[in-house]
């Protein structure tokens, strides 16, 4: 039996956006399979490995045990919503500059949790970084890389406050 | 990602707590708030949701930490990293901010709810030791004859068993609230597993207690993963209580533990061994306010 379907509003990357979705649907198959917004990964589906985290009302949680319900009113980012008019957001530049995608599937969940710590602590140290990203697994274990990319952005600190101007 | 068969015929979000308890006054709704267990037990099958889902994320007045009175509360919709970062609880009860800081990971931390966790009732629960050692209590209403009735329930006399509690289906945890700590309380937490992040404890230790000249009074053991509940170590708390903190009386401590302690074998650790584990925390947590 489908669950009740109930009308929502919420902005997301910036724009409004509304739709009907059951009850019991989680905020990432609403963005994967409803909007399109395929950046978000889905991963371990139990809120273990951080592949599918996004930015609700500025802070970070996994998407995958969200309901999508509880967007209403609220303001989403996604990963795709981090590209500048310029390109790459500074974040994800630094990624690729550090080489620190490997197979990439846990990238665009590291990426918004790392934005979001640097966006919180411009002089975020190495140490808090490693806490910060501990719901964050990469099972090419490429966490050094990721730790020097985020050090780097950290070094500049060409991290905005907000994931979306 | 497997669709579960449910059948939900109502999804109400409302702004009112009489809202909210008039909806669950048939105790046929299920309560939704930070979902981080709610989500991965019902896509297991491990729970069935039932007729009505009941969002309390926007009820007005279930949020938030008030710390200003000689009583503490804290709303049961305020989430994990609220308690993390709250610089009046790291005041008044750095335990809790403690055991908050070592919760799962940021992104659970910024959805989970203290109210959930308790409501969920895990034998593993990593806020209920430090809230038993504080004294806390529950709030539960429901709504009956027209109107909201609220019952204080002891958090020591919470927990059934593991996912059960004695809250009814027609109630709403809507606080924990506990008595301004006296001046020379102290509080330790411990918890162990394989990684710091995202894990469900092997066992955990929490002691509070008064401190003076030497000596403990109003001693409070808790312990998790030991037994079916979190629990209050009673065998340890008579074993330390109003005694001189020395060698001796941590020994006898230690060896009291064996008497609160009963744990089982199963994926996370042997009996065995969590059953040492709590020795070594009770000691741990000992030896640290003896330092002091």
């Amino acid at each position: 039996m489908m669950s009740v379907e109930t009308e929502i509003r919420f902005s997301l990357n910036g724009r409004p956006v509304s739709l009907k979705v059951p009850a019991t649907m989680k905020t990432l198959a609403m963005l994967r399979d409803r909007l399109g917004m395929t950046g978000t990964k889905y991963a371990c589906g139990e809120g273990e490995c951080g592949a599918c985290t996004i930015e609700i009302d500025g802070k970070t949680v996994n998407s995958c045990l969200m309901y999508a319900v509880d967007c209403d009113g609220r303001e989403v980012v996604t990963i795709e919503g981090l590209r500048t008019p310029e390109g790459l957001h500074p974040v994800q530049q630094a990624f690729v500059d550090h080489g620190a995608v490997q197979c990439g599937f846990c990238m665009p969940g590291m990426i918004m949790q790392s934005r979001n710590l640097l966006a919180n602590n411009p002089e975020l140290t190495r140490e808090q970084a490693q806490r910060g990203l501990e719901g964050n697994l990469c099972r090419c274990t490429g966490y050094t890389k990721v730790l020097d990319a985020v050090d780097a952005v950290a070094a500049t600190n060409t991290c905005g406050g907000r994931a979306n101007p | 990602m497997s669709e579960t068969i449910e059948a939900i015929t109502t999804y109400l979000a409302p702004r009112r707590l009489d809202e909210a308890l008039q909806a669950m006054a048939d105790g046929e709704a299920t309560v939704l708030c930070g979902g981080t267990d709610l989500a991965p037990q019902t896509e297991s099958g491990a729970r069935q949701y039932k007729a009505r889902l009941l969002n309390i994320n926007r009820v007005e007045g279930l949020g938030g930490i008030a710390a200003d009175g000689g009583e503490i509360r804290i709303g049961a919709t305020t989430t994990v990293a609220e308690i993390r970062r709250s610089a009046a609880l790291a005041k008044i009860a750095p335990v809790l901010v403690e055991a908050a800081e070592h919760f799962a990971s940021e992104q659970i931390r910024n959805a989970a709810s203290l109210g959930g966790n308790l409501c969920n009732a895990s034998p593993a629960g990593d806020m209920s030791p430090p809230l038993l050692v504080l004294g806390a209590a529950v709030e539960l209403a429901c709504w009956r004859d027209g109107a909201a009735h609220t019952r204080r329930v002891p958090l020591e006399q919470f927990f059934v068993g593991p996912g059960k509690t004695v809250k009814l289906a027609q109630e709403l945890l809507t606080a924990v609230v506990f008595a301004r700590p006296a001046p020379g309380f102290v509080a330790r937490f411990r918890k162990s597993g394989p990684r710091p992040a995202l894990e469900i404890s092997t066992v955990s230790v929490a002691l509070g207690a008064r401190v003076a000249d030497g000596r403990l009074g109003d001693v409070r053991v808790a312990m998790g993963s030991v037994a079916p509940t979190p629990l209050r170590a009673r065998h340890v708390e008579a074993a330390l209580e109003g005694r001189p903190l020395d060698a001796a009386t941590v020994a006898a401590a230690v060896a009291a533990a064996a008497e609160d302690a009963k744990p089982i074998d199963d994926v996370r650790a042997s009996a065995w061994y969590r059953s040492h584990l709590v020795k070594v925390f009770v000691e741990e947590v000992l030896d640290d306010v003896r330092g002091n």
